[in-house]
């Protein structure tokens, strides 16, 4: 490690600026996809062990439209995560809120069979191999005097911003959106004022799942896919969410901006294959030492 | 009579909130002491101090002369002090038997000598023949003599417990009632216990302890603290002295 | 002492219990080489989830990082074996210390700070994840190209070096299985046993009968982090390859959980129960696709994603309770 370190103390500033910024704009959907997780995780109280999984089924669903249609995987955005959405609202209605009473462990179990075969069933389908979508402007980048940006990654990260901004106003301005904040806040509250909570958990898991119907085609954009690459999406959203704090819609990005620049960080300062060890220590510092995150609410 | 706890000017604020004004009292060895008050007066959280849940934000509390104030609750069980809980807390899926002896192995190792001992006890809260019942499948009542049954088997020499009547019909408060007076009789148990039913507070109490807003209202022996006007006003009121 | 371990437990469960010793000590003779393996695979899950089984099913600690404490031991025992020829027994006594250690520190960080629950299980998934990411870089064990044993050949059967035909592993692997059971069972009829059990059952209520929690939860994760090391060093020997990609792997530690989860967590014959049930499927399964021609990587995992689905669902507390109830077999503590 020190002879990487050395190599990077002959890096023009340049590289450290546009690495900087590029995990930044990567951070930003990897806070929409962490974001995902906080609805659902803040509301259901669910850990979704197939968070990864999901994303990954959608960036697969990308692909396969992309070499059927060529059409561009933000261009097909809306259709994947009213996809996710739908998945995700029935994987709530129809395997979870039957089950809403049992404790945590059989939840987080559940998920994590979901989880294998979903994996698998993608490994089935699509083979080992990684494989990613190839755009036009898959090589063009922004230069801002010395800033240069891909492409790829600006638009990613300006679909992710424009997704969560409307997630954002819809659970602060419409009726549904506030039922939806009543039940994580006091489930029997909400019970007792006659919402219907077990489809409003459905509802939002069905949220949760189009998020990360929505990242995954943008994060296609950026990293190739296979179908072994659940876990480490839904380790990293994970990370993400207790680093900027549960139930902070606000925090989830955030987090995911801190995560992603700390990746690409560490991938240049180090070697890029070591780079998720940095997410993993920022959690388990979170954990030890501010167990809500950066900006989460003090109360469990 | 060596006093066997002493609560000195016990203070805890909950957020701003005012939960227990400076509780000082005294309890000896051998005592049957009660403490009073309406719902919110603080009692709960007076208890939770001396068991080691909360830490007070002001004043001390002593057992057997030494401070024990901040330890934490095994430390306290440890030491001679074991609590029931206000809503029971069993080993659900452990059986009655099983649930006492977790609390009979604490200054035992060897297994036989604690199952000896548990069911000992079982025998005297008349719950020996349930021993092998799951703690879950209990009514209430019987839950309720279960709890007691594993703190007395930690053979504590103080036995805090919380409104352990509650819930309880007029046969089941005479039975515990019982009990605890021939505890007393045969060991020198010391008690201090939580109750809203006045008939087992009667019955049992040396003295009584009144609690209103977290302070002390009034201190005493049994017929002058139910005379209390103060204690009449914001808690008895004028039926309930028999 | 003897007593103590079969007290309570029907006669009928005990006659059982050595009938399926003997099937197991004399099955060698009677089954192919490739039966034979998926034998050895079946005890190799049946002792890591016994050992996995203490932290869970006895203390109520989710751990879904188990593979850490496989690979920790299976690299200590390989690494010491390919550079200073030192045999596994001694890798051993290296690698159970540092297993046990490694279990510590994530048990103390842990519980230290009250993290619990699920946070505790995606802290175990978060080291174990460190450690695949950290050997994948680790000079001393080769990094991510793999660490290779010599392979010896099948004439002579090592033991000092576990070298030698599979029967060798087998036997190993059933010894370390029974004794596994044995020490499950005088565990769970001790004094700590109890306190465990009034752990996994209510944690303040424990402590409030005056159990130390923190120490008993310590004491689970050590035990179980120790046990676990000694299947790592097996694997090592057996498989005479070491990834980091592999042996560290997320999939690796839910193969550890399924057979306990499905069979019964907290139970004694839970594990093995699993461990039959789910190897009998997936050759079942296997035999059935080799009919039609069909080889499709994946497809176990996803049948194994089914039954767990189906267990969780309809016999949460695993397959082995409800058996026991049908068959009359249960005895008087959980």
């Amino acid at each position: 490690m020190a002879g990487a370190l050395r190599r990077g103390a002959g890096v023009p500033a340049d590289i450290y600026l546009n690495v900087a910024v590029g995990g930044i704009l990567t951070g930003l959907v990897y806070g929409l996809m962490a974001l995902g997780l906080s609805v659902i995780f803040g509301v259901v109280r669910v850990v979704n062990f197939a968070h990864g999984e999901m994303m990954t089924m959608a960036m697969y669903i990308a692909i396969t439209l992309f070499s059927a249609l060529r059409l561009d995987p933000l261009v097909m955005l809306v259709p994947i995560a009213a996809a996710l959405f739908a998945f995700g609202y029935v994987l709530q209605a129809g395997l979870i809120n039957p089950f809403i009473n049992r404790p945590e462990h059989s939840q987080f179990l559940l998920l994590i069979a979901v989880a294998m075969m979903l994996a698998n069933g993608l490994l089935i389908v699509f083979g080992p191999n990684a494989q990613n979508v190839q755009v036009a402007y898959g090589f063009d980048s922004f230069q801002f005097g010395r800033l240069i940006i891909d492409a790829t990654k600006a638009y990613a990260a300006l679909a992710a911003i424009a997704v969560s901004v409307a997630l954002f106003i819809f659970f602060r301005s419409t009726m549904l959106g506030t039922s939806i904040r009543a039940c994580a806040d006091n489930y029997t509250g909400a019970l007792v004022v006659g919402l219907n909570v077990k489809r409003l958990y459905a509802l939002t898991f069905g949220l949760g799942a189009a998020c990360v119907g929505a990242a995954g085609p943008m994060l296609l954009l950026i990293f190739d896919v296979t179908p072994a690459a659940g876990p480490a999406y839904t380790l990293l959203a994970f990370v993400i969410v207790i680093t900027g704090g549960l139930g902070s819609m606000p925090g989830a990005l955030l987090g995911g901006v801190l995560i992603g620049f700390t990746e690409a960080m560490a991938g240049l300062l180090f070697t890029p294959s070591a780079k998720s060890m940095f997410a993993f220590a920022i959690l388990v510092l979170v954990l030890l030492f501010r167990p809500q995150g950066i900006m989460g609410k003090r109360a469990a | 009579m060596t006093t066997l706890l002493s609560v000195d000017g016990v203070t805890k604020h909950f957020r701003g909130l005012l939960a227990v004004d400076k509780a000082t009292f005294d309890v000896s060895e051998g005592e049957m002491f009660a403490v009073i008050g309406p719902n919110g007066a603080g009692k709960t959280t007076l208890f939770n101090m001396i068991a080691g849940v909360y830490v007070p934000d002001g004043g001390s509390i002593s057992f057997a002369g030494e401070r024990i104030e901040g330890l934490t609750p095994d430390k306290i069980c440890r030491r001679g002090i074991a609590r029931t809980f206000q809503i029971v807390r069993p080993f659900p899926a452990l059986s009655v038997e099983d649930n006492v002896i977790v609390g009979s192995l604490l200054h035992r190792h060897d297994v036989d000598e604690a199952r000896e001992r548990a069911r000992d006890l079982l025998r005297r809260l008349e719950l020996y023949d349930k021993r092998e019942q799951t703690a879950s499948s209990l009514t209430l009542p019987d839950r309720k003599r279960m709890e007691l049954a594993r703190a007395l088997a930690t053979d504590p020499k103080l036995l805090l417990l919380d409104e352990v009547m509650a819930g309880l019909r007029p046969t089941e408060i005479d039975r515990i009632v019982a009990i605890l007076r021939a505890l007393n009789r045969e060991t020198g148990l010391t008690v201090v216990l939580i109750e809203h039913v006045m008939r087992a507070v009667m019955a049992l109490a040396g003295r009584i302890l009144v609690l209103h807003h977290g302070a002390v209202i009034a201190h005493g022996k049994p017929d002058e603290v139910v005379r209390n006007p103060a204690v009449i006003d914001s808690y008895l009121g004028v039926e309930a002295i028999g | 002492m003897i007593a103590r371990l079969v007290a309570g437990v029907p006669t009928r469960a005990l006659v059982l219990l050595g009938t399926l010793l003997i099937v197991f000590l004399a099955a060698p003779l009677f089954v192919g080489d490739y039966l034979l393996t998926v034998l050895i695979l079946i005890l190799y899950l049946a002792y890591t989830g016994q050992a996995w089984n203490i932290m869970m099913g006895f203390a109520g600690q989710l751990s879904l990082g188990h593979a850490l404490y496989v690979g920790l031991g299976a690299y200590t025992a390989a690494a010491l074996y390919v550079h200073y020829g030192l045999g596994p027994w001694i890798g051993l006594a290296v690698a159970v210390p540092v297993a046990a250690l490694a279990g510590a520190f994530i048990g103390f960080l842990a519980f230290r700070f009250r993290v619990a629950g699920v946070y505790f299980a995606i802290l175990t998934i978060a080291f174990a994840e460190f450690a695949r990411v950290g050997f994948d870089h680790l000079a001393w064990t080769n990094a991510s190209s793999g660490l290779f044993l010599p392979v010896a050949q099948y004439a002579r059967n090592d033991l000092w070096h576990l070298r030698g035909h599979p029967v060798m592993f087998y036997y190993v692997l059933l010894v370390a299985t029974v004794l596994a059971f044995v020490f499950c069972r005088a565990l769970l009829t001790s004094r700590i046993g109890y306190f465990w059990l009034a752990i996994r059952e209510d944690e303040e209520a424990a402590r409030s009968a005056g159990i130390d929690t923190f120490h008993y939860k310590m004491v689970a994760v050590v035990i179980s982090a120790a046990m676990t090391s000694f299947a790592g060093v097996i694997y090592a020997f057996y498989y005479n390859n070491l990834f980091p990609e592999q042996v560290f792997n997320i999939s690796r530690s839910i193969d550890i959980i399924l057979a306990p989860i499905i069979g019964g967590v907290g139970t004694l014959f839970g594990p093995i129960l699993g461990c039959f049930l789910l190897e009998a499927l997936a050759e079942g399964l296997r035999s059935l696709l080799e009919v039609f021609g069909i080889d499709v990587p994946g497809i176990k995992q996803v049948v194994f994603g089914a039954i767990l689905l189906l267990v969780v669902v309809a016999v949460p507390d695993g397959v082995w309770p409800w058996l026991a109830r049908k068959l009359n077999l249960t005895e008087r503590r959980t």
